[in-house]
């Protein structure tokens, strides 16, 4: 079911808490909003899900104005991120919850009800839990229940408000692959909120990310980290370094760092990069003379994280480097190497720009 | 063996001050609580079993027992039904003045119960406002135990409305949201999901309150006339009897509404530990 908003805007009082919004859903996609607290992302899920109102503007799910629907006609899930489970009920009542709440003529026999809600613990792998108590469940387990509850009366559309985000970081994981894979599976139409990028990139089909209010742009994960249409989605999107300096014929200088940049007009400027874009050398290369040396190292899993600082760098540079390049280079606290840069990107101009500057290797 | 109890407490506790605190609780407790509970026993044991069961079988005295009963019982369900509400509006609503209502409620415990007495026997009295009306319909409050339960209605209300009021603020709106996601129709949320909740405390609220008016005098005797076999509840029997330098007899009575407000007082606490294990994951 494709989910159509026109429009939607909110306040509370004087402030102003969404600014009008359009946003078209397609038939199962599977869209994250992301932003920081207070950017409105879980006002206008709540909103979609009908237990807020919108001042103005009209929310469509296929041809049907739900705009004025009450929540419990609008035939939805809702996940809740602190899951919301009714603690004086097993785990088998809370799942069978909407099922017995329907009025007697639409209610399934208590046999099919019974082996409908099996059928979806079966799904969550919950079958050997349902007679015990939220509270003798992990947070992992109480989420999967809530969202057994929330499929139990196949919603069109499935919403989550920051589904994991009470969650340690490994169950996160599982249940981010868990949870796009169940979408694949039944193809429900969802729309979940998160603060968390990582999780926003790795699960949505598409992203919106929000600020203040606003859309700042809705792409597919990958445009929106290659092709960001600002700075805030830019900075929000992962980790940022800054070089700032003046470019006269091409080059950019700044202390004793020099960084050939061709096309940017001269005058001051700021250039941002990705720890990844940057790749570090024992000498310095054609296009670019950016000594630094090692203040921090620190080993994470696959790669290394670096800290790089220099007289000419206001605050320091995080870079990122594989093990085998670890290695070859001998890096260790103090170390002192050249940067290379491969991309850098600009958005003081009138559109943001990417610039390819060396390949890597 | 207290002693090694204490000292041994003494080296493992990291909240100081563990067998002082305990000490003075328990020094008050035995003075405040159980010294004149002693001397309640002490009075029954000049009476012998048969003169014992003899006075607290006395017929007008069962009478009263009934009339207390009722009246209790009546009170408190009065209260559950309009203390939830009252609970309910002070937590899930803003309105202009709800410092104020929150702040009325307390006051049955502040007010002295013989001016409530006094107030509500004039207020329902066939010549006050509230009897006045009711008495061409032929309604009689005052002097019959319609008018004993309302006055232990209104003293007993605060115990409802503040055991129920902390619960329900502690259940998150986001379980109400979940309850109507899932299409539940407003009664059936309520049946389903927040009375199961609020059950235990409205339980003991109610148990408290069913407690209080069993022993509540101050309030009840102005209105309620004490004709014997209709309107004489047993804390005025308790009043008459010592009135006539009947303390054994007075006692003996007493022992009866002791014995049955610790039993109700043991079971209530005994069946909401059962409750609250539940919701924190023991096993049922």
């Amino acid at each position: 079911m494709n989910i159509r908003i026109a429009g939607v805007d909110k306040r509370y009082g004087r402030a102003r808490a969404l600014e009008p919004i359009d946003l078209d859903i397609q038939d199962g996609e599977l869209i994250g909003l992301l932003g920081p607290s207070g950017s409105g992302k879980t006002t206008l899920l709540r909103i979609v899900a009908g237990l807020e109102q919108a001042d103005s503007g009209s929310i469509h799910f296929g041809e049907r104005d739900v705009t004025q629907v009450h929540v419990r006609d609008r035939r939805i899930g809702f996940v809740f991120q602190h899951y919301a489970l009714f603690r004086h009920m097993s785990v088998f009542d809370n799942v069978a919850f909407g099922l017995n709440a329907l009025p007697r003529r639409e209610r399934p026999s208590s046999d099919q009800i019974r082996s409908r809600v099996m059928q979806l613990l079966e799904m969550v792998r919950l079958t050997d839990f349902a007679s015990r108590y939220p509270a003798q469940l992990s947070g992992g387990q109480q989420q999967r229940v809530s969202l057994a509850r929330a499929l139990a009366l196949k919603p069109d559309v499935l919403l989550l408000d920051e589904p994991f985000g009470a969650l340690d970081a490994k169950v996160r994981q599982e249940l981010r692959r868990w949870l796009r894979h169940l979408h694949g599976e039944l193809g429900f139409t969802s729309l979940f909120v998160t603060h968390d990028q990582e999780e926003a990139l790795e699960l949505s089909d598409r992203v919106v990310v929000m600020s203040d209010g606003r859309v700042e742009q809705i792409a597919t994960p990958d445009t929106l980290y290659r092709r960001p249409s600002n700075r805030f989605v830019f900075e929000f999107l992962g980790e940022v370094n800054r070089l700032e300096g003046d470019v006269a014929r091409g080059v950019l200088t700044c202390g004793d760092a020099r960084l050939s940049v061709p096309g940017i007009d001269d005058g001051r400027h700021e250039l941002l990069l990705r720890p990844h874009e940057i790749r570090l050398s024992d000498q310095p290369s054609h296009g670019a003379h950016l000594p630094v040396s090692v203040s921090a190292v620190v080993p994470v899993g696959a790669e290394v994280r670096l800290e790089l600082e220099a007289d000419w760098l206001g605050e320091p540079w995080q870079a990122s480097v594989g093990h085998a390049e670890f290695d070859r280079l001998d890096i260790r606290r103090g170390r002192r190497l050249y940067a290379v840069v491969s991309q850098i990107h600009r958005f003081d101009a009138s559109r943001p720009q990417t610039l390819m500057l060396e390949p890597a290797i | 063996m207290i002693a090694k109890i204490l000292t041994r407490g003494h080296q493992r506790r990291v909240l100081p001050g563990f067998g002082l605190s305990l000490g003075v609780s328990l020094t008050f407790v035995s003075l405040v609580l159980l010294l004149p509970l002693t001397s309640l026993v002490g009075q029954l044991s000049t009476l012998s079993l048969s003169q014992y069961v003899f006075l607290i079988t006395d017929p007008r005295v069962m009478a009263s027992y009934g009339v207390t009963l009722l009246a209790a019982a009546v009170a408190a369900l009065f209260n559950a039904v309009f203390g939830l509400l009252m609970a309910w509006v002070l937590v899930r609503y803003e309105f202009p003045g709800k410092r104020l209502v929150d702040a009325l409620m307390d006051l049955p415990f502040a007010l002295p119960t013989a001016v409530a007495g006094v107030t509500l026997a004039t207020l329902y009295s066939s010549s006050g406002w509230m009897g006045g009306l009711l008495a061409p319909l032929g309604i009689d409050i005052a002097y019959t135990w319609v008018g004993i339960a309302l006055a232990m209605a209104f003293t007993s209300i605060p115990f409802v409305v503040r055991t129920v009021q902390p619960v329900l603020e502690d259940l998150p709106a986001e379980v109400d949201e979940a309850a109507v996601t899932l299409g539940a129709a407003d009664g059936h949320a309520f049946r389903r999901v927040l009375l199961p909740y609020l059950w235990p405390a409205l339980v003991t609220g109610t148990g408290l309150a069913f407690v209080r008016s069993l022993g509540e005098f101050g309030a009840v005797i102005f209105i309620a006339g004490g004709k014997p076999y209709e309107t004489e509840i047993t804390s005025l029997m308790i009043f008459v009897k010592l009135q006539e330098y009947d303390y054994a007899g007075a006692s003996a009575v007493a022992s009866i509404v002791l014995a049955t407000s610790l039993m109700l007082l043991l079971i209530i606490n005994l069946w909401q530990g059962r409750f609250i294990k539940r919701l924190h994951g023991g096993r049922p």
